[in-house]
C-alpha cells in the first residue's frame, strides 16, 4: 500500500464551484472536489415552492378575512425564504470530498463543521440512492457504510455518472484493502 | 470478503449430522401460562376469587384435558423441528413449525461465545449456548443443551473458528485456561457499597417517601412510589452482587474467558483480537482504595464488563493482556485541552485528556467519575472531526473515532490545528495498525 499522495481530481472536479476558502492545514492538502450546482438548484427550487406557497397563504387568508393590514404576516415566511436562499448556498459550498490514496475524506457544515475520514479497507457497503426529486434534477447520493453505525459518510447531489464512478471505484478499492472488523 | 475456497465448498456439501436440543427444552416455557394466570389473579383479586368459586371439578378437568395436551404438543413439535449442525465453516440452526427459519452463522466471524446457565437450568443440568456474530439476536441461541454437551460444542466451535481442520476439530478439546484474576466476594461487596447509585436511590427514597406520606396519607401511593425506588437501589447493589459474584477472568489460547454469577452462571469466551474498546472507569468513592472497573466492547455481544472491581495496577496488567501491545498511558501522559477551552465547557473541561501512542487512542473524561477509553488503532472504522460554532470561536474541536462495536470514543476540545492533524494521522494509523493484527482464524 502506498501512502497519501493526493490523487488527481476526478471528472466532476471541473463543473463544481470552487470550494469555500479555508486555511490550509497541512502541506499535502488533498484535491477537494465540490458538489455540482444541481443540488443547490434543487434545494432552492423546493424552498421557493414551499415557502412561496406559505407566503401566499399567510398573505391571502388574514388579508381577506381580517383586513389588508393583516397581510403583513406574509413578511415572516418571505424573510425565511430570503435567509434560506443565502443559507442553502453556504451549506452547499461547504460540502466537498476528496479521494486520497487510502481513504475518502468528506467535509461539510457551516456552523457545525464535520470532517469524516473513512479508510477504504473499512467500507462494508457503498450505496447509491436517488429520490424522486433528486431523479428529476439528475442527482444521486453516495453513502458509505462501515461496521460502525456512527460512521456518517454521505455525499449528496452528485451526477449519477459520477456517483456510479465513485461507487465502482470505492468498491474496487475496498475489495483490494479489505480489513473488516 | 473472504470467500470460501473451492476445497471448503466441496467439504460443505458432504452430509452434515443434524442434532437436536436437550429434551428438557419444551419445558422451558411451561411456567409462562402459570405466570399469566398468576398475574391476572394478582391484578384483580376479587374477580379471580369469584371465578375460582364458580369453577367446578368437571370444568377444571375439561380445561386441563384440552390445555395440557395442546401445550405439550406445541412444546414437543417446536423441539422436534429445531435442529442444529456444525459444518466446516458454519453453525446452522433450523427452527420453526409454521414459519421456518434457517440461520447460517459463519464461524470465522465469531466475536464471542457465551454459555449461560440460569438457576433452574443448573438444577436440570442444562445450559444455553450463544454465538455472538454481528446481527445475531436471542433467536440464534441454542437453548438448551446438556451442560457437558454445551462445553464440548463450544470447544469444537472455537477449534473450527481458530482454523483447525474439521476432521480434528472435535478431538482438539477444550483449550487449557489459566486463571488470571478472581474477584473476592468481600471486595465486590465493599465496592458496591461505595457505588453512588444505590445511595442515591436510598436518599431519594428517604426524602420523597415521608414527603409523599404527609401529602397523601395513602398507603397505596406510598407503595407505588417505594417499590420502584427500592427496586432500583436493590438492582444496583444486590442485583449486581448476584450477577458479578465470583468473577473469574481466565486466559487460554482461545482467548479470554469470563465466568461469573451466583445463581445464574455465565461463561463467556472472547477469541483473540475481538475486543474493540476497553474503558477503565474509576468512580469517585473508589479512588481512595485505588480500585477501578474495566469495561469492554465486543461487536455483537451483550456483555460489556471485563472486571467489576480490581486494583488499578492489576487491571492495567489485564488490559495489556486483552489488548496485546497496549500499555495504559499514565495520567501524566494525557494532554489536557488548551486553557481557552474552559469557555466551552466550564470546570469540566479539566477532566478531558488525550494520549495517542503507537498502539492505542486513549481519551479521558470526567472529573469525579474518571473514565479512560482505549481504542487500538486497528479497530478504528472511521475518524471524524466535529466543530460547533462556539468551539470554532475558541479554536478547539472534537475528534471522534468510531469502532465496530457501535461505540464512538470522543477526544473533547482539542486545539483546532492539532485536531486537524490528528484526524489525518489517526486515519493513517487506523489503516496501518491492521497490518500486524492476528488473522480472524487465530490459530492459522
Amino acid at each position: 500500500m502506498e501512502t497519501g499522495s493526493p490523487r488527481d481530481t476526478g471528472p466532476a472536479g471541473t463543473d463544481g464551484a470552487a470550494p469555500a476558502a479555508r486555511p490550509a492545514t497541512t502541506k499535502d492538502e488533498p484535491a477537494w472536489i465540490a458538489l455540482p450546482p444541481g443540488l443547490l438548484r434543487m434545494r432552492r427550487l423546493l424552498l421557493v415552492v414551499w415557502l412561496g406557497l406559505l407566503t401566499l397563504a399567510t398573505a391571502l387568508v388574514p388579508g381577506l378575512l381580517a383586513g389588508p393590514g393583516w397581510a403583513a404576516f406574509a413578511a415572516l415566511p418571505l424573510a425565511v425564504l430570503l435567509w434560506g436562499w443565502v443559507m442553502l448556498e453556504r451549506n452547499w459550498r461547504s460540502w466537498r470530498y476528496a479521494e486520497r490514496a487510502d481513504d475518502l475524506l468528506i467535509s461539510r457544515g457551516v456552523l457545525w463543521r464535520q470532517e469524516t475520514v473513512v479508510p477504504y479497507g473499512r467500507m462494508q457497503l457503498v450505496e447509491v440512492t436517488s429520490g424522486p426529486a433528486e431523479r428529476y434534477f439528475g442527482l444521486a447520493s453516495v453513502q458509505l457504510h462501515t461496521a460502525a453505525a456512527a460512521t456518517d459518510a454521505t455525499i449528496p447531489g452528485l451526477h449519477p455518472a459520477e456517483a456510479e464512478r465513485l461507487r465502482d471505484r470505492l468498491t474496487e478499492l475496498g475489495e483490494a484493502r479489505s480489513a473488516g472488523l | 470478503m473472504t470467500a470460501p475456497d473451492v476445497h471448503e465448498d466441496v467439504r460443505d456439501r458432504l452430509p452434515v449430522t443434524e442434532r437436536r436440543l436437550h429434551p428438557v427444552t419444551p419445558f422451558r416455557r411451561a411456567w409462562a401460562p402459570v405466570a399469566v394466570l398468576f398475574g391476572w389473579a394478582l391484578h384483580d383479586p376479587d374477580q379471580a376469587q369469584r371465578h375460582l368459586t364458580r369453577l367446578t371439578t368437571t370444568t377444571l378437568l375439561l380445561g386441563l384435558a384440552v390445555l395440557v395436551p395442546a401445550a405439550a404438543l406445541y412444546g414437543f413439535l417446536s423441539w422436534w423441528f429445531t435442529r442444529f449442525a456444525v459444518t466446516g465453516t458454519e453453525l446452522r440452526i433450523r427452527t420453526g413449525l409454521l414459519f421456518r427459519r434457517t440461520a447460517h452463522i459463519r464461524l470465522e466471524r465469531i466475536q464471542a461465545i457465551d454459555v449461560t446457565q440460569p438457576l433452574l437450568a443448573r438444577v436440570a443440568g442444562v445450559a444455553k449456548l450463544r454465538l455472538d456474530v454481528i446481527g445475531t439476536d436471542k433467536k440464534d441461541e441454542l437453548a438448551f443443551l446438556g451442560a457437558g454437551e454445551a462445553r464440548a460444542l463450544r470447544a469444537e466451535l472455537l477449534a473450527r473458528a481458530a482454523g483447525f481442520a474439521p476432521e480434528t476439530a472435535h478431538e482438539v478439546g477444550e483449550a487449557p485456561a489459566r486463571e488470571m484474576l478472581r474477584v473476592p466476594p468481600g471486595v465486590l461487596a465493599v465496592s458496591l457499597l461505595l457505588t453512588g447509585a444505590t445511595w442515591g436511590w436510598l436518599v431519594v427514597a428517604a426524602v420523597a417517601l415521608p414527603l409523599l406520606w404527609t401529602v397523601t396519607h395513602s398507603l397505596w401511593t406510598l407503595l407505588a412510589a417505594a417499590v420502584p425506588m427500592l427496586g432500583a437501589a436493590g438492582a444496583s447493589s444486590v442485583g449486581r452482587f448476584v450477577a458479578e459474584y465470583d468473577w473469574t477472568l481466565g486466559e487460554s489460547p482461545d482467548g479470554l474467558r469470563i465466568d461469573h454469577g451466583l445463581l445464574d452462571r455465565a461463561h463467556e469466551t472472547v477469541p483473540p483480537g475481538r475486543v474493540q474498546t476497553v474503558r477503565i472507569v474509576e468512580p469517585l468513592l473508589w479512588r481512595r482504595r485505588g480500585w477501578v472497573r474495566v469495561e469492554l466492547d465486543v461487536a455483537g455481544s451483550s456483555n460489556s464488563l471485563l472486571l467489576p472491581v480490581a486494583p488499578r495496577d492489576l487491571a492495567e496488567s489485564v488490559v495489556a493482556r486483552v489488548l496485546p501491545g497496549v500499555s495504559v498511558p499514565p495520567r501524566e501522559a494525557l494532554l489536557p485541552p488548551p486553557r481557552r477551552a474552559r469557555w466551552c465547557v466550564p470546570v469540566w473541561w479539566r477532566g478531558y485528556g488525550l494520549a495517542v501512542t503507537d498502539a492505542v487512542f486513549a481519551a479521558h473524561q470526567g472529573l469525579l467519575r474518571r473514565s479512560l477509553s482505549l481504542v487500538p488503532h486497528a479497530k478504528v472504522q472511521s475518524v471524524r472531526l466535529v466543530q460547533g460554532p462556539w468551539q470554532r470561536a475558541r479554536g478547539v474541536a472534537d475528534v471522534v473515532v468510531d469502532t465496530g462495536a457501535d461505540k464512538s470514543v470522543t477526544a473533547h476540545l482539542r486545539d483546532a490545528a492539532a485536531a486537524a492533524a490528528l484526524l489525518r494521522s489517526q486515519a493513517e494509523r487506523s489503516r496501518t495498525g491492521r497490518r500486524d493484527a492476528r488473522p480472524d482464524r487465530w490459530m492459522s
